[in-house]
């Protein structure tokens, strides 16, 4: 395989400098350029990674969830090779296997760690074999790409049941009921994990669940704790069918505002306390994703342990940087339930707040703003000192705001990005947070850099 | 009844749990808030599976969108249980809004699939389909409202400027988002709520989109609806409520109105 791909690569990796310096989307063109002349490079590539790969799916936490897997398997000096930056589809995912192929048939890494979108999981587990396929959770998100659920539903079970990604050790969250389903009647190749904390059970279901009927026969469940949108302790009155207790879990959560959190983390060769450098639920989820996945690979505890601790936060999920003195969290925001977890936060935050939200409606974001009438922004309304709403359709987003319950007076519509952060930059005496869709996160980093404002937090 | 005194919109969402994919709620607030903010009441009542159905007390039936896993669950459930009562509510002039899959429910029929027909509670005079292997119908989307000489219908007021924003015209388009994979062909009697200026409506060939019978209403435009489009929110609170619109005192409308022509532009026009 390894000789007539070697001309198809130095194409493709000419192909893809060739778009750099048309300013084309740098990421994922090397790769597409690759897949044209080899469709099955990815499969290819990934052959030559002596320990194989592992592929992480999910809805919300996917770019977190793998940097934390990334440093714990820092920890064990295993060589990676990894999307880091998150082009997580066949494009991005070839692309990061070409930059670490050499010459020979040879690559720079030894374990494959890969993000991998929604859609196309099956499509990459066929090529990639993976060993352990980690899936963390299913919200409603972007319908307009994605469609329903369901469909992602069917997916995910054929890529898990059906070809070679039967072969892979299934991690899963057994809290999420679409996804613990999946693993229903496999064996023992299969890890849940889960959160044993009903001191966090929310009073109800938030609005946006999903997944409140059970799988089996149809019946509403019933929910002995809610800890995350549909994510919880449930179980169902007409067939029985119920969360399946999960090997790796954590108990005792304590979230610590917009920095920090932590837990006891159960696995079955040790316990130990994780202090994390990221705040709120979903991130407890995501270590604990982590940290399930890093037990399916036989990692130590105390790697497991050092790894989760050391990890900082991802692009502009919780990253903080500095804007004229003022200092700027910026919170990814894309879909109602990750919204809702990013507001649950900001509200352990005490006082009023600044805001700077920004609403795309680019392709990556979604094209349809929907979705932020499903996220509980109500949460936040008594603490709003002032908002700056920008972005392609920040008109729809004051709205939202305003219905909401934040006083129309406290609501400012900059639809330029620059002037939105000029005018963030202008005031203080409260702490700024900027809540931005995915686009308007990498727009935002494009002008704070440009600025000199973003801190190396990468990495 | 509602009396002019003190009245009261009752609105009674229909399987709130199940029914809410689009951001249903978006729509069910801008109707409170709107209320509230003009010191009319606003009564929320939710039935779901299984629930009985008293339409004498409620002024606005909300049906909004589902997968088709949900539509399933719901469409015996509303033949059967909510069929009757609903019929009674819009033949005395309640309001019902039908809302992309609730837009489908409340036709003759939905054929999800060659030999998978759910029934429709026949509230209007359409049919949906969705042959195999056809696209989805998804984009931005913006429809102008048919007018006619009924004074009770949407759009026939003329021309009503939002206080804070000089908005000529703009009330009788209606912009939004649509995602169906269905198409909804209208019978020969029905009437199609809008003509498409944007967008795909009912079935991407007609240039037709939703449908009208008195003030049952159905339509694929979310997004949600109603905050980008709130001088058709004040229609259905007046019509419901058996209003005059120019009965409900003004709001200051302005970040609506930003809101409706960041929608219209979304969509192209």
């Amino acid at each position: 395989m390894a000789a007539p791909l070697a001309p198809k690569l130095a194409l493709a990796r000419a192909v893809g400098a060739l778009s750099r310096l048309r300013g084309g989307g740098a990421t994922s063109a090397p790769g597409k350029a690759l897949l044209r002349l080899e469709p099955h490079a990815i499969g290819a590539l990934g052959g030559r990674l002596r320990r194989g790969s592992a592929l992480i799916s999910a809805t919300n936490g996917k770019t977190t969830t793998a940097a934390l897997v990334a440093s714990i398997l820092a920890q064990e000096g295993v060589p990676l090779v990894h999307n880091r930056a998150g082009a997580n589809m066949s494009g991005g995912i070839a692309s990061t296997l070409l930059a670490a192929a050499g010459p020979g048939g040879s690559i720079a890494g030894e374990l494959g760690l890969f993000e991998v979108d929604e859609l196309w999981l099956p499509r990459i587990a066929a090529e990639l074999r993976p060993r352990a396929i980690l899936l963390g959770n299913l919200f409603r998100d972007q319908l307009d790409r994605y469609g329903e659920l369901e469909t992602i539903a069917e997916r995910w079970t054929q890529a898990v049941r059906e070809g070679p990604g039967r072969a892979a050790r299934l991690v899963l969250n057994a809290d999420d009921p679409l996804v613990a389903d999946l693993g229903r009647g496999e064996p023992a190749s299969l890890l849940y994990f889960g959160v044993d904390d009903d001191t966090l059970a929310l009073p109800g279901m938030a609005h946006a669940a999903d997944a409140k009927h059970c799988r089996n026969c149809g019946s509403p469940y019933l929910f002995d704790a809610v800890y995350l949108g549909h994510l919880g302790h449930y179980r169902c009155p007409q067939c029985g069918q119920a969360r399946p207790a999960p090997t790796v879990s954590a108990t005792d959560v304590r979230l610590e505002g917009v920095r920090t959190a932590s837990f006891t983390l159960h696995t079955p060769t040790g316990d130990g306390r994780v202090e994390l450098a990221l705040p709120g639920l979903y991130n407890v989820y995501n270590a604990l994703a982590a940290a399930a996945l890093a037990t399916a690979l036989e990692v130590p505890l105390a790697s497991i342990l050092a790894g989760l601790e050391s990890t900082r936060a991802a692009f502009g999920r919780a990253e903080s940087v500095t804007l004229s003195d003022r200092e700027l969290r910026i919170l990814l925001i894309k879909n109602p339930t990750g919204a809702n977890e990013v507001l649950r936060t900001l509200i352990l935050e005490p006082g009023e707040h600044d805001l700077l939200g920004v609403l795309n409606d680019n392709i990556a974001d979604g094209r349809d703003v929907s979705w932020i009438w499903d996220a509980d922004f109500e949460l936040l309304a008594g603490r709003v000192r002032r908002v700056i709403c920008s972005g392609t359709r920040a008109e729809e987003l004051a709205v939202r705001l305003k219905y909401a319950g934040v006083d129309p007076e406290r609501i400012d519509v900059q639809g330029d990005l620059s002037s939105a952060l000029t005018a963030a930059a202008a005031s203080d005496g409260a702490p700024l947070y900027a809540l931005p869709t995915y686009t308007a996160m990498l727009s935002l980093r494009e002008l704070l850099a440009a600025g000199g404002q973003t801190r190396g937090s990468l990495s | 009844v509602s009396t002019a005194a003190s009245p009261t919109l009752r609105v009674c969402a229909l399987y709130p749990d199940l029914m809410n994919i689009y951001a249903d709620r978006g729509n069910l607030l801008v109707l409170e808030r709107r209320c509230a903010w003009r010191g009319i009441g606003f009564q929320l009542t939710r039935c779901g599976l299984g629930d009985p159905l008293d339409e004498a007390v409620h002024d606005l039936f909300y049906l909004g969108g589902g997968q088709d896993r949900d539509q399933r669950l719901c469409s015996e459930d509303l033949v059967r249980l909510k069929g009757d009562p609903l019929r009674r509510a819009a033949d005395r002039g309640a309001v019902v809004l039908g809302v992309c899959g609730g837009y489908q429910l409340l036709g003759r029929s939905y054929e999800l699939a060659p030999g998978e027909e759910l029934p429709g509670v026949g509230l209007v005079d359409v049919r949906t389909v969705r042959p195999p292997r056809v696209q989805r119908l998804i984009g931005n989307v913006a429809i102008e409202v048919l007018l006619d000489a009924d004074s009770r219908k949407p759009g026939a007021e003329g021309p009503r400027r939002g206080p804070g924003g000089s908005e000529a015209a703009g009330d009788t388009i209606l912009a939004g988002f649509e995602n169906h994979g269905g198409r909804t062909l209208l019978g020969p009697g029905a009437q199609a709520l809008g003509r498409v200026l944007r967008g795909h409506g009912n079935d991407g060939r007609s240039s037709l989109e939703g449908v009208r019978r008195g003030s049952v209403i159905g339509t694929y435009l979310h997004g949600p609806l109603l905050p980008k489009n709130v001088w058709f929110a004040d229609w259905l609170i007046a019509t419901a409520l058996r209003i005059d619109l120019s009965e409900l005192a003004p709001l200051d409308d302005a970040l609506e109105w930003e809101a409706h022509r960041g929608a219209r532009r979304a969509a192209g026009i």
